[in-house]
């Protein structure tokens, strides 16, 4: 009774006490799978055979396989690219959006659309359009006279990389013009006022209230929609399984491949690990060089 | 799809009854070995599914008859083919699970301490049934000697082709050898006509490079499991690959496994390889230009290459008793139960040619005649290799099959994207690391 009592009065003890179930959570579910990847990585485990410990053999051999190279050229090429667009074209449909046109919340809503469809639909959507034989964008450009034969949209490895950058593109960009438009709502419109009385032109307002405003806003969005394409599986599994001669294959797909398909568990951990110091990176650069910006705190730029 | 049900369930029944009337008790106990179950004894099974309705409906009326003879409780778990090997992995080594599983490919050979010895029951069902193909042994009895469970069948993957078609490009089937097979695929391309093989990264359908490689007796590893793709035999089968390629639709680097079937169906391509469904589907369509579409295809073995013998590649089916069964003599008589002829040819028969027999006596089962063109699938297992051919199984055959190591190695000299030196160089390292353990 005395010690609950006593419990009930420290603050300290209450907090960690508190704290306690979801620490747990993380715990079960964050850091212990984490760490069991970790060690993997480091076995020859086989899918249902504890491995030995074999050091830095699966990361030697990693850095030697053309394939794990190409990997993770595709992967980097696919982030990159498909990221700068989402940006690009989130920014401006949340411009757009934000604007007072008519049937306003109408499309506020269909731009969600592609976001609400569960991915490993959309993706077969896409492996529809872009099959060799019966995709219906050649099609329609046969029927207009524009081409005389199909397209091969996943039979040769540039285009396949851009076709399915192009998927991943369409789906990402609702997340970030939604977002990107709530950041924009949040900008008092009394800035805007000023500035125009001040004789700013749309420009101007645009780099010079809207940009830094939104700035906090939009390094959150970029980093998670970095995260989320650099560690993109459903897409490539559907629409081309890492083909044509792993033109396709990202970290997360030939991972998969690897440790279940191929039953070498402690590879495809490898795999995936290898991928963390990049998703690091990117949340350190976006954490220290876009969040801490002396002028969010008030100072000067 | 409930059209293709009915048809086969029927057949199923009435083919179930016919087996039983000439197979008299007696007979049957003659030279019946049997188990007896342990009291009380319940058996979870799991297996791959599903090819087709009519195998999941033969196989749960022979469970049926199985409970009703023994009292034994049996419960049936379906997986799709590719989940199955991770999950039996799993079962394997924690040490509990389902008693069955009926697995693909080399499975028992990644874990075969874990699997129950079923040598007196292979040799009794090998002796009684006419013997077992030699693909069956490569896969269950690596040693020559101890049964590391039961083969169950394969499932073909041959050439299936416009009759029609092929006729137009003056030939009379599928030629038998090679060159003559080159020749036709030309003539079709050059009709409008085309052939298509899957060349992405198709699990199953990409298969047909391995019977490409073998045939011209190029292999991953020999006896010893040293890697010897890098080989003159392999170049010469690549430099055939690049005329080969030439004649495709194109596309087919993209192709997964549903590709060939979609392409087929629509009449673009004339000549492709797979599993007897695309002939089902057009038999059973309701579009009834789809449906005269089946009236003009058949099927063919693949032809033999200089090697001079077959060298198929298809999706094997083992049966694999769990060493950490509580019930190891129900088990065992439940796997001999189905294997036996009245439940087996019950079974082959709803299968309907999607599956063939690994015991030679099973080659009469009515399904390889009922229908002229189910024949050709009769013998997958008679003709195949494993995908490790020719080395030993286990998970160095497994990953290296998993990684698409000699699709991707067709693929890239096929298509020009390499030299065949090239192609086949990188296989030899890709392939050298899963065999180094």
């Amino acid at each position: 009774m005395a010690l609950l009592a006593r419990l009930q009065n420290s603050r300290n003890a209450l907090g960690l006490l508190f704290m306690l179930p979801a620490a747990l959570l993380l715990a079960l579910f964050l850091s212990y799978p984490l760490a069991l990847g970790t060690w993997l990585g480091f076995t020859d485990a086989k899918v249902g055979r504890p491995g030995e410990w074999v050091g830095l053999e699966n990361y030697q051999f990693l850095w030697g396989d053309e394939v794990t190279r190409l990997a993770l050229f595709n992967t980097l090429v696919y982030t990159s690219v498909a990221s700068v667009l989402k940006f690009g074209l989130g920014l401006w449909l949340a411009l757009l959006l934000n604007r007072n046109i008519r049937l306003k919340t109408f499309f506020r809503a269909v731009v969600l659309l592609p976001y609400i469809v569960p991915t490993a639909l959309s993706a077969l959507a896409f492996w529809w359009i872009y099959d060799a034989q019966f995709s219906i964008l050649s099609w329609a450009l046969v029927k207009l006279g524009l081409i005389d034969h199909y397209i091969d949209f996943l039979g040769s490895p540039w285009h396949a990389r851009i076709a399915v950058i192009v998927a991943n593109v369409w789906r990402g960009v609702p997340f970030v013009a939604i977002t990107l438009l709530a950041g924009l709502q949040t900008i008092s419109p009394s800035y805007y006022e000023a500035s125009a009385i001040d004789g700013a032109t749309r420009w101007q307002q645009f780099r010079h209230v809207t940009l830094p405003l939104l700035t906090p806003i939009i390094a959150v969005v970029m980093t998670f929609s970095v995260l989320f394409t650099f560690t993109d599986f459903q897409l490539i599994y559907v629409i081309t399984r890492g083909g044509p001669l792993n033109a396709t294959h990202l970290m997360a797909t030939l991972s998969f491949q690897r440790a279940i398909s191929g039953g070498a568990l402690g590879e495809g951990a490898a795999i995936a690990m290898a991928m963390l110091p990049f998703l690091l990176a990117c949340v350190l650069f976006s954490y220290f060089g876009l969040q801490r910006r002396k002028w969010q705190q008030g100072g000067g730029d | 799809m409930s059209d293709r049900r009915t048809i086969l369930k029927g057949t199923a029944g009435l083919a179930a009854a016919g087996m039983l009337a000439p197979f008299s008790q007696a007979q049957a106990q003659a030279q019946t070995m049997s188990f007896k179950p342990e009291k009380g004894a319940k058996l979870r099974v799991l297996r791959w599914s599903r090819f087709v309705q009519g195998d999941i409906d033969a196989y749960m009326a022979n469970v049926k008859r199985f409970i009703d003879a023994t009292g034994v409780e049996v419960r049936v778990d379906n997986e799709g083919w590719e989940d199955v090997r991770p999950k039996a992995a799993v079962a394997a080594n924690t040490g509990a699970g389902p008693d069955i599983i009926l697995s693909t490919n080399d499975d028992a050979n990644l874990y075969p301490e874990k699997l129950l010895d079923c040598t007196d029951l292979a040799e009794y069902l090998g002796k009684k049934y006419g013997g077992w193909y030699p693909a069956g042994q490569a896969f269950m009895r690596p040693d020559g000697k101890k049964w590391l469970g039961l083969p169950l069948g394969a499932t073909g993957s041959l050439l299936v082709y416009r009759e029609s078609h092929v006729k137009a490009a003056g030939f009379d089937g599928i030629p038998k050898n090679t060159d003559d097979f080159l020749k036709l695929c030309r003539a079709l391309k050059d009709k409008g006509t085309p052939p298509g093989m899957a060349l992405g990264n198709a699990t199953g359908d990409s298969t047909w490079c391995n019977w490409l490689v073998w045939a011209f007796g190029g292999k991953l590893v020999d006896h010893s499991n040293k890697v010897v793709i890098d080989s003159p035999e392999t170049l010469k089968a690549l430099e055939y690959a690049k005329e080969l390629y030439a004649t495709f639709i194109p596309g087919t680097l993209s192709w997964l496994d549903p590709n060939n079937n979609k392409a087929f169906l629509d009449g673009q391509i004339s000549l492709t390889n797979n599993g007897i469904s695309i002939y089902y589907a057009a038999k059973n369509s309701q579009d009834p230009k789809i449906k005269e579409l089946a009236a003009d295809i058949n099927h063919s073995v693949f032809p033999i290459g200089p090697v001079g013998v077959a060298t198929e590649s298809h999706l094997f089916f083992n049966q694999m008793i769990m060493k950490y069964t509580k019930y190891p003599n129900a088990a065992k008589e439940f796997l001999r139960f189905m294997m036996e002829k009245q439940q087996y040819d019950a079974w082959l028969l709803g299968a309907g040619g999607y599956v063939a027999q690994p015991l030679r006596a099973y080659e009469s089962n009515p399904v390889w005649t009922m229908d002229p063109k189910h024949l050709p699938y009769r013998d997958s297992v008679k003709n195949l290799r494993p995908a490790g051919y020719d080395g030993r199984l286990g998970y160095a055959s497994a990953g290296a099959a998993a990684d698409f190591i000699i699709a991707n190695m067709v693929a890239e000299a096929g298509s020009g994207s390499k030299t065949p030196k090239e192609a086949a160089e990188r296989a030899q390292k890709r392939a050298e690391r899963y065999y180094k353990i």
